[in-house]
């Protein structure tokens, strides 16, 4: 599996008719849960994938390491994993590593080896590099997953870990032990490749620093957006098109400090002649980020989930061209691509409702449920 | 009356069960969203409690199908000839490429509803929504009756953006007091006057029954028709938004 980039086509040159399932929980409390109501929920939309792909995220899972950020790492042999190690001794001071726990699973094969890291930024080569720690972090795991070959950090933001494989998603729940974990959010998604063929690395969510997303659907810009992002230092290694949209939100929000409503408004922006019918403040901020940002407007159909600390936001193609239901139920609030995931495991939500096109769904922890998941991590 | 209690099981068995069943009424109970129920069935009436999944009833042939809850998306997709009622709300695509037979829908009904809805001779299918639509409501409408209600909309448009867009045939019957801003060139609106009226009295006055709603209190309000523009013919539809 060494020749991994070589052997397999890059995004276009195969073609898969699609489908894919997406689902999310969050506790608005903070209150930290196991990762089996992801797993009962995605599994509900079994048939939305094919078995060649499933992955989760889960936020707050590493209260004792927070500080830390947590590396998950794919690596196709020893070479790779020697030659990566030697890279993080370098660039981290790793407080912890070890092998991802994992459940042999009979519809599970040809795993990777699976690493966890919780790392620091050497403070010498941090001060040298001139950088913020985020974007030291961003650089070092880009760098990782361009040159070693075989390595791939899947995962790499502070209290909160992806884990992912080919499969279908429920036993890819299963063979990570999601049930010995506790989070205050999850998602998730089913994979049913469109465009490339199934990998590892391949399977969603796609994610940086604490950005994870998982998506249901099909970039049609997907090249456009590909070369604007990647003339500010990031690249498109995993031979997909959502890992494009991890990259957009990370420059748009973490870089450019837009607003996540505002992040919304840019990759899923109103038609003109939707924002000619606004009121003229409105279509001044619509008009503003559609001219500047232009490059990095979505086409094609799509919904997400976006997880980040703290919170989720999902969103639709402005055609809303993929479905997507929301649910709320006390403090627990609940994000899918079908509504019968959601009853699974609420069956009597206060409330549904169906997102429109492009106008995110954003939760985020209330005052009390951030002072939670301060206090879970001293 | 056959009971099955539904719950995990895969949805090739549950509509394999539906099929084979000789009693002519059915009730699930416990659906956890299985696809195709009812698809392509003649004859039969299925009460559903649960969550239905997509394309319920797809290319529905004469069977009964009442929901005692939401719907997903793509409910009547190719459906031919029966109804489905449904006591809620339903997601996107309800009664795409709908050829005959009827859907009420109580609330609401996601985007694109009716999308390619068409018609031919004694084949006239009926779509009905009591709340509100989503954008792209009869989107290139070639045949059949659309009527949305408003009954919670206070009189403003019960639809979202680009109602009719494509529309060439068939007519959208709208219970408000204004128009959609953003009506395509290929749609004309009218007030409904007596006639139409009379074309819809059946068809509401049906599905409130089923909904148990004050026909009378419905008929009250202000209707527009919305028919296709022969003079704008389908031309650049989508170029230049």
């Amino acid at each position: 599996m060494t020749e991994l980039q070589e052997d397999y086509p890059q995004e276009g040159e195969v073609r898969i008719p699609s489908g894919c399932a997406i689902s999310g929980i969050f506790s608005r409390n903070g209150k930290r849960f196991g990762g089996q109501d992801a797993i009962r929920s995605i599994a509900v939309m079994h048939d939305r994938s094919n078995g060649l792909g499933g992955g989760y995220a889960g936020y707050g899972i590493y209260p004792e390491y927070k500080d830390y950020y947590a590396f998950h790492v794919f690596y196709y042999d020893n070479d790779a994993k020697n030659t990566c190690e030697k890279f993080f001794d370098e660039h981290f001071d790793v407080i912890n590593l070890s092998k991802i726990p994992i459940r042999k699973h009979p519809r599970i094969t040809d795993e990777p080896l699976i690493w966890r890291y919780f790392v620091t930024p050497l403070p010498t080569k941090l001060a040298a590099s001139q950088l913020d720690e985020e974007e030291y972090v961003v650089r070092c795991v880009i760098k990782v997953n361009t040159d070693i070959k075989g390595a791939y950090v899947f995962s790499s933001g502070k209290n909160m870990g992806v884990f992912k494989a080919v499969g279908f998603p429920e036993d890819v729940g299963e063979f990570y032990r999601l049930d010995e974990y506790e989070g205050y959010a999850w998602t998730v998604h089913g994979r049913y490749p469109t465009n490339t063929p199934g990998w590892w690395g391949g399977a969603h969510p796609f994610a940086l620093l604490d950005y994870t997303v998982v998506h249901n659907g099909e970039i049609s810009s997907y090249d456009a957006n590909r070369r604007f992002i990647e003339m500010f230092g990031y690249r498109c290694t995993l031979q997909t098109d959502t890992e494009v949209i991890t990259y957009m939100i990370d420059y748009l929000h973490r870089k450019q400090c837009l607003t996540l409503d505002e992040v919304a408004h840019v990759i899923a922006a109103p038609f003109w002649s939707t924002i000619a019918m606004m009121p003229e403040e409105r279509q001044k901020e619509y008009i503003y980020l559609r001219n500047t940002f232009a490059s990095m407007l979505i086409t094609g159909p799509f919904s997400i989930i976006l997880g980040f600390n703290g919170g989720l936001m999902a969103l639709n193609d402005r055609l809303k061209l993929r479905s997507l239901v929301a649910a709320e139920k006390g403090d627990m609030v609940y994000l899918a691509s079908e509504e019968s995931a959601i009853r699974i495991v609420e069956p009597d939500p206060d409330r549904i409702w169906y997102p429109r096109g492009g106008e995110p769904v954003i939760v985020t922890l209330s005052e009390t449920g951030k002072k939670v998941v301060a206090a879970e991590s001293k | 009356m056959k009971h099955i209690d539904v719950h995990g099981m895969y949805f090739k068995d549950l509509n394999q069960i539906i099929r084979l069943s000789k009693d002519q009424h059915i009730e699930l109970k416990d659906v956890e969203g299985q696809r195709y129920i009812g698809c392509g069935l003649s004859g039969k009436v299925i009460d559903i409690y649960g969550t239905p999944g997509n394309a319920l009833g797809a290319c529905l042939d004469g069977t009964q199908i009442i929901v005692h809850n939401n719907a997903q998306d793509a409910t009547g997709d190719t459906m031919n000839d029966g109804a489905i009622i449904i006591h809620g709300s339903c997601g996107d695509a309800a009664g795409y490429s709908m050829r005959g037979g009827k859907i009420f829908i109580r609330d609401s009904a996601g985007y694109r509803t009716g999308i390619h809805m068409k018609a031919y001779q004694e084949k006239q299918p009926l779509l009905v929504i009591g709340d509100r639509a989503g954008s792209f409501l009869g989107e290139y409408q070639a045949g059949g009756t659309i009527i949305v209600l408003g009954l919670h909309q206070d009189g403003k448009p019960p639809v979202g953006y680009f109602c009719g867009t494509g529309m060439h045939g068939g007519k959208i019957f709208l219970r408000c007091d204004n128009l959609p801003r953003d009506l395509p060139e290929q749609v004309v609106a009218q007030t409904a006057m007596e006639e139409d009226l009379k074309e819809i009295s059946a068809p509401i006055e049906e599905f409130c029954k089923a909904f148990s709603l004050d026909k009378d209190a419905v008929m009250q309000q202000h209707f527009f028709v919305l028919t296709p523009n022969t003079s704008n013919p389908y031309k650049q539809l989508y170029t230049y938004v």
